[in-house]
């Protein structure tokens, strides 16, 4: 199987779904003609025709309301929210409308909608177009929360994203778009992890960005006689809590690392329900996650700030 | 010639009269309400609808099957409008089993797809994103999408991101702000820069105001803006001017009408217009509609009885939740 970049994974899952969906559409800002500021979409409005892809206004409440009233009258809409640190934007149409609106009506419709948004710091972007919009929508009943960290798992579960009857917030790491791997056109599992490395003494929990961290850090450690299972949990919500219990039940120690802030993160979702589940397993369970400050601009502030491979080795070798 | 005026004439009567007892419906709906709220049976909060009834009514006589309608959390009136079952939305008030969402939404977020209600939006400015989205998807099918919405909407950030991304897209939408003079408590001009009529107008949409109150003005301004958004021509707006003749909502006394305010819109009440109009225009007799009136107090007291009669949902069913 041929290696593709993980941008050009988003822009086939898009194109295949496309394809095999009239009722699928996508649009947000700059998506068409311009094929995306990330360069994921171009192409498509020349496939699929301006009715299907478009360009809009600079107005992320229209775009996410129409995604919303689309999906109710039955389209199957994907909008691009070009940064996450937009999102606040749309918070209302999403939490307010979206995520309510199967449980409200008694279930007479759903909203299949996938909001799709790069995220992420380390691209010295600065503080407001770097964030991590995760923990801003952990607590929201009705969305699922969809973190890929491969170009493979990109493409199968943005096509699983755009087919879920749900409202899905599709979130790619600006610093994974020009990683190559394999993708097929097959359509993934929503809620599902993966051990995406085997180990005996220590389970590593992440995803996105740090799962490829702490894969580097699980590398140098087995050099220093520790020997690190990882995990990706490539879906924060619904997470799958069994998948990282049954790898604590082998290894007895738990580390979750989060690019997000420490307080209110994911990373204290997964270590609470392991502990509520699994609290005979555990020897020791910590987490490592972003500071409760803004994200700095300056590259040596920046570096500092987010959990690399060396932090992760650093936390483990000084519990 | 004459006996084809008289024929036309006979079904309009009947027509106004049937949108007579509608509005007569909400109306004693509303009352209802409101006592059943004093006595602790309807929970939270509560919008009511009375003295804007020629507003949804007239509107909704003016949509076909493929159309869809996003009203508010002042959204009784336009549900009744639409033909929701009366006794299905008092038994959602009461939070009952056999209400509309069984109890799940409340008075302020009743959806009822059937009946084209795509839903009741509880934060301001949620009926116009929900009618600018779904104008999106009826494109493809024909249909129109409406928004009702208040005056207050017009400054909040939907309004202007939404008109102009139906108009961009050529979306067919109609949009009725129903100007009813307060946002809340507040007078609308005392927040409003110019005039509500300029903004859309500014932006290329078909705009005009109208007198809500008035059941014929309303229904045939709304059938030519349907027309014109079926048609391809776009979005459409329509302030509608009217007044509610209770609170915001149950917290709100309304210290803050002008003295004389009140009177003189009940002078103009809708259910006397549309009284006078129907004797007026067709020669239908007080007599007529009084005995419409009874029918709809007959109806009202087995809607009450009905929904007041109806289980509670189990809990258990509520927690069932297979979204995400």
């Amino acid at each position: 199987m041929a290696e593709i970049d993980f941008r050009d994974a988003i822009r086939d899952a898009l194109d295949e779904e496309l394809e095999h969906d009239e009722r699928v559409i996508f649009f947000g800002e700059d998506v068409a003609a311009a094929g995306g500021v990330f360069a994921t979409t171009g192409g498509l409005m020349d496939k699929y025709g301006p009715e299907r892809v478009f360009d809009t206004p600079i107005s992320e409440l229209a775009i996410a309301g129409s995604a919303f009233g689309s999906a109710v009258g039955g389209l199957r809409p994907v909008i691009e929210i070009m940064f996450a640190d937009f999102l606040p934007l749309v918070m209302d149409s999403l939490v307010n409308q979206s995520a309510k609106y199967w449980y409200l009506s008694n279930e007479q419709a759903s909203v299949p909608l996938v909001v799709r948004t790069a995220a992420g710091a380390g691209g010295r972007f600065g503080a407001v177009h770097s964030q991590m919009p995760v923990s801003w929508f952990q607590g929201v009943p009705g969305i699922k929360i969809v973190c890929p960290s491969t170009p493979g798992d990109a493409k199968a579960l943005l096509k699983a994203a755009i087919r879920d009857d749900n409202p899905v917030l599709f979130v790619e790491h600006k610093r994974l778009y020009a990683m190559k791997g394999e993708a097929n056109g097959e359509v993934g599992t929503i809620g599902e992890a993966k051990v995406v490395r085997e180990g005996s003494d220590v389970t590593i929990v992440s995803a996105m960005r740090g799962v490829h961290e702490s894969l580097a850090a699980a590398e140098e450690l087995s050099g220093q006689g520790v020997d690190a299972e990882v995990i990706d949990l490539r879906t924060l919500r619904p997470l799958d809590t069994g998948t990282v219990l049954r790898s604590v039940e082998k290894t007895n120690r738990l580390v979750v690392v989060e690019e997000g802030p420490r307080t209110g993160g994911w990373a204290g979702e997964v270590l609470a329900r392991v502990l509520e589940d699994g609290l005979h397993d555990i020897d020791d369970a910590w987490r490592l996650a972003t500071p409760d400050h803004p994200i700095p601009y300056s590259p040596p502030l920046e570096d500092d700030f987010l959990p690399g491979a060396q932090a992760i080795v650093q936390s483990i070798l000084n519990r | 010639m004459a006996r084809a005026a008289a024929a036309s004439s006979k079904k309009d009567a009947e027509l106004y009269t049937e949108l007579y007892r509608r509005m007569r419906l909400i109306r004693r709906f509303e009352d209802e309400v409101q006592r059943l709220f004093q006595q602790g049976l309807v929970h939270g909060t509560t919008h009511l609808y009375s003295g804007q009834e020629a507003g949804a009514v007239g509107v909704c006589s003016a949509l076909g099957d493929d159309d869809r309608v996003a009203a508010t959390y002042r959204g009784h009136g336009a549900a009744l409008a639409l033909g929701v079952d009366p006794t299905a939305l008092m038994a959602e008030l009461l939070g009952r089993a056999t209400g509309v969402c069984q109890g799940r939404s409340g008075s302020m977020n009743v959806i009822d797809l059937e009946h084209k209600l795509m839903g009741c939006f509880s934060i301001v400015g949620g009926s116009i994103a929900a009618a600018t989205g779904m104008a999106l998807a009826l494109k493809r099918k024909g249909g129109v999408a409406v928004a009702f919405f208040g005056d207050g909407t017009a400054n909040q950030g939907y309004f202007p991101e939404c008109l102009n991304f139906a108009r961009v897209f050529d979306l067919p939408v109609v949009y009725v702000c129903e100007n009813n003079r307060y946002g809340e408590f507040t007078p609308f001009e005392q927040v409003t820069g110019g005039k509500i009529l300029d903004r859309p107008l500014t932006l290329g949409i078909h705009a005009e105001t109208i007198d809500g109150n008035d059941v014929w003005t309303v229904r045939d301004t709304a059938a030519a803006a349907v027309e014109r958004a079926r048609a391809g021509e776009g979005p459409q707006f329509i302030e509608s001017l009217t007044y509610r003749f209770v609170g915001h909502s149950r917290s709100d006394p309304g210290a803050y009408r002008a003295p004389g305010e009140m009177d003189e819109w009940r002078g103009r009440d809708p259910l006397i217009v549309t009284r006078k109009g129907l004797g007026d225009r067709y020669g239908v007799t007080a007599d007529e509609l009084d005995r419409v009136d009874e029918d709809v107090e007959r109806e009202m007291a087995s809607v009450v009885e009905d929904a007041s009669n109806a289980p509670f949902p189990e809990p258990e069913e509520a927690r069932e939740f297979k979204g995400g």
